[in-house]
């Protein structure tokens, strides 16, 4: 079982509710999910659609080709018919739509008709499209009554009672009218997660110890800060919304140099004003942990979409000289164990890391058996009450083998904590001659780096060995890449790189994976942006030149069967 | 007890006769005599010659970036609000630089002394009154005494202090000497009542041939932290 649905309509018509309603039912009745979003910078109005693909089998991308199309509006028909699979669907309104459409793959459906009828409210029309959804795929009704009563839990039991009368009657007419549909389910297993990659880096950052979160709102970052303001509460966390994205590092800056695990978040125009206080975590040596989520640019771009185009901004970002860790999460199981990951090391080098995802990878939601907690770090780096106290002769900024000195926390002891964005001494007063910069600069940087470079992981690698075609790629397409390997594993010899831990660039003494390149027939990076970023960097670093690449630049993400064409045509032509 | 000498620091670089220098030790003397020792509290500064004031009194420091101290103030507070926090900037890296971050202060306990030149554009005090800041005052670096009772008092008041802080600039500054100063500053005496916002914001305007000093505006409401803890949080 491979099925897509696709819930189209203009904003404010409640897309996301429909999809996000059916990606939970489908997850709690166990079965694997992938859904992508596309929506527009505006609240009303527009196109917009939602995905889901549900499978029995893992999947981790979307697909081209659509099952049953959920058209809210005309534009959804004009836009999305021609993406019908052979025996798709599309289910309607004629009434809503104001148009009778022919042909069998047509089914009208009177959402808004059956929702007054039976539910009571035309509000319901919604509840009338998921439960018509449900009839197309012969699924059982129960969970979504559970569903609906969670949703509606304040709204009382009259709403409740009529969402569920309204879901019964779409259902109840699908299968009753639609002679066309022969959708089959699978058999239900238990109950999976659903979760977001920007939910799995708030999840990972409150697991992590996260204390204080600051930022300014900024598509497609937002999400972050609301998740881990809902946890806020729970865990003691304090989430600020700053006054813009200097205030937003500056605070988290401050909020760790007094003591706790600090964080931040937003996307590349945040970020270009991040840069001075992420220089200002290179010269102070204070831990903390940016989430940059990409969105295409340059300037505002296309706010609500998706691109891969600020690595090279992200590796260079900031004046100055210091070190810094950039990891750029596949899935949310990587945003989840990365974001704690990029904790330790914040902590264990004191220096800023970026956490790289996209609109695509900040939407998407996958479902997972469970996340391991056993797999979680936790290990407080910092000197606090007595253990700073009974240390002789405290210096913030004190040399050292590893270049690293043990913050204490500011008013935990009679030590005084000092620190300064100009040149400084061992304690952290300003100075002004060569031989402590070159000292300091030894310190913050040569003597780190090595060390930062154990800790980081090798690529993945996945496929056949010694393949003919490598597809190589970073973050967010790990999903589609691992699907089109799953395709065309069968008829070619094919397999993929992907990295997650980017800089520093994984060592290959662990694991060689230039030699993977070098001997690959056709070794092709595939990047959401227009520069083949990764490809330079790997270049820049390493010398490898990659043979050929794959570039998206629509501020879409890479689906399936297109990237496969483009790899044949690259395989075939070369 | 803590003596004045406990708070020295590195030999400061300021100009000689800078009004730095009766500013700081206005400063050390409030805190000899509230007894607040050097790893009590944590000075954050921007850029400027204020800027350099914790490198010259031993304290906790964050000498961060231009215009930057007031978010990482606010950051350190927000996460442990029993350590006293205080800024000292100067008005290019208050009001001008990070004037957007001034802008949105609230909840904290901060101190602010400007460097240099008034700025004819900005009114701090009127602005901050605008802002319902919850204590607003004036000082002098010619008024030792006075200026040093100002601050105590703004260290014990609960909430964003605003102390702003008359200062001739010796090197640059030949219009606005000690002596231009000294001859218009008058105490706000009993008759000004703090508390009544309007009168506060009349007196911040009151600028030029007479110029008042003094507590302008005080009110006494929650601040950051006590609206947290209502919260619910630990």
């Amino acid at each position: 079982m491979d099925y897509t649905i696709k819930i189209g309509g203009e904003a404010g018509q409640g897309i996301q509710t429909i999809g996000g309603t059916l990606a939970r039912l489908f997850a709690r009745s166990g079965y694997h999910v992938f859904t992508n979003q596309d929506y527009e910078s505006r609240v009303r109005g527009g196109h917009n659609f939602y995905q889901v693909r549900l499978s029995d089998r893992q999947i981790t991308a979307s697909r081209d080709t659509v099952d049953i199309l959920v058209a809210m509006d005309q534009a959804s028909i004009i836009l999305h018919e021609k993406e019908l699979s052979r025996d798709g669907q599309v289910v309607y309104d004629s009434d809503a739509l104001k148009q009778k459409y022919e042909g069998l793959h047509f089914f009208d459906t009177p959402f808004t008709q059956l929702a007054v009828a039976h539910g009571g409210q035309k509000i319901m029309a919604n509840t009338v499209a998921i439960g018509s959804v449900l009839g197309m795929l012969e699924m059982e009704i129960d969970i979504l009554i559970e569903i609906l009563k969670t949703t509606f839990r304040k709204k009382g039991d009259d709403v409740i009672q009529g969402n569920v009368k309204a879901a019964e009657a779409g259902r109840n007419f699908v299968l009753k009218y639609c002679q066309k549909c022969s959708f089959t389910p699978a058999v239900r297993s238990k109950p999976r997660m659903l979760i977001t990659g920007n939910d799995a880096i708030g999840l990972g950052a409150v697991a992590s110890g996260l204390k204080f979160y600051s930022a300014y709102p900024m598509t497609p970052s937002t999400s972050i800060m609301n998740y881990v303001a809902g946890k806020e509460e729970e865990y003691g966390i304090i989430v600020e919304q700053a006054e813009d994205e200097i205030a937003a590092i500056n605070m988290a800056l401050g909020a760790s140099f007094a003591g706790v695990r600090a964080m931040t978040g937003t996307s590349g125009g945040g970020f270009a004003l991040m840069t001075e206080g992420l220089s200002l975590a290179g010269i102070t040596e204070t831990p903390i942990v940016i989430a940059l989520a990409q969105r295409p640019g340059p300037a505002t771009g296309l706010p609500t979409r998706t691109e891969q185009g600020d690595l090279q901004f992200a590796l260079y970002g900031g004046h100055g000289e210091f070190p810094r860790v950039i990891f750029a999460p596949g899935t949310p199981e990587q945003a989840f164990y990365l974001t704690n990951k990029a904790f330790g090391i914040a902590e264990k080098y004191q220096i800023p890391v970026i956490i790289m995802t996209d609109q695509y990878l900040a939407d998407a939601e996958w479902t997972y058996d469970r996340f391991d907690l056993n797999k979680i770090h936790y290990s407080d780096q910092r000197l606090r009450g007595a253990d700073l106290q009974d240390f002789p002769d405290y210096k913030r900024h004190a040399f050292s083998d590893t270049g690293v000195f043990p913050l204490g926390v500011p008013g935990d002891s009679t030590h005084l904590i000092v620190t300064d964005s100009d040149e400084h001494d061992e304690e952290g007063h300003l100075i002004e001659d060569s031989e402590t910069r070159m000292k300091m600069m030894d310190k913050r940087l040569f003597r780190k780096v090595p060390h930062i470079h154990e800790d980081i992981a090798p690529p993945l690698y996945y496929g056949k060995e010694n393949a003919d075609i490598v597809l190589t790629g970073w973050g967010s397409t790990y999903g589609v890449l691992r699907e089109v390997v799953d395709v065309l594993s069968g008829t070619r010899s094919i397999g993929m790189l992907h990295f997650s831990e980017i800089y520093p660039l994984p060592e290959t003494e662990k694991f060689d994976y230039l030699n993977i390149l070098s001997k690959a027939e056709h070794a092709l990076c595939i990047e959401n942006n227009a520069t083949a970023q990764f490809a330079r960097l790997l270049r820049t670093e390493t010398g490898y030149e990659f043979k050929g690449t794959i570039l998206k630049y629509d501020g879409r993400p890479f689906t399936i069967d297109s990237l496969i064409k483009e790899i044949d045509d690259h395989s075939g032509r070369l | 007890m803590t003596i004045a000498e406990d708070y020295k620091g590195q030999h400061p670089a300021w100009c000689p006769g800078c009004g730095n220098f009766s500013i700081m030790k206005s400063f050390r003397d409030a805190m000899v005599e509230m007894n607040i020792e050097p790893h009590k509290f944590t000075i954050v500064s921007g850029i400027g010659q204020a800027a350099k004031f914790p490198h010259y009194t031993k304290c906790n420091t964050f000498n961060g970036l231009h215009g930057r101290a007031l978010p990482v103030a606010s950051g350190m507070r927000i996460v442990n609000h029993e350590h006293l926090v205080m800024v000292f900037t100067g008005d290019g890296d208050c009001y001008g630089e990070g004037g957007n971050h001034f802008v949105h202060m609230e909840g904290m306990k901060t101190k602010n002394q400007p460097f240099g030149v008034f700025s004819e554009q900005l009114n701090p005090l009127a602005l901050a009154i605008a802002l319902d800041c919850s204590f607003v005052a004036r000082g002098f670096s010619g008024e030792m005494g006075h200026l040093k009772e100002l601050m105590k008092e703004a260290v014990q008041h609960r909430g964003f202090t605003l102390v702003d802080i008359l200062q001739p600039c010796v090197s640059f500054n030949k219009i606005n000497t000690f002596q231009w100063y000294k001859e218009r500053v008058y105490h706000l005496d009993g008759s000004h009542d703090a508390e009544d916002r309007v009168k506060a914001f009349e007196k911040s305007l009151e600028w030029g041939e007479r110029i008042p000093l003094g507590v302008l505006f005080r009110n006494n409401r929650p601040v950051y932290e006590e609206r947290i803890m209502r919260k619910g949080f630990r």
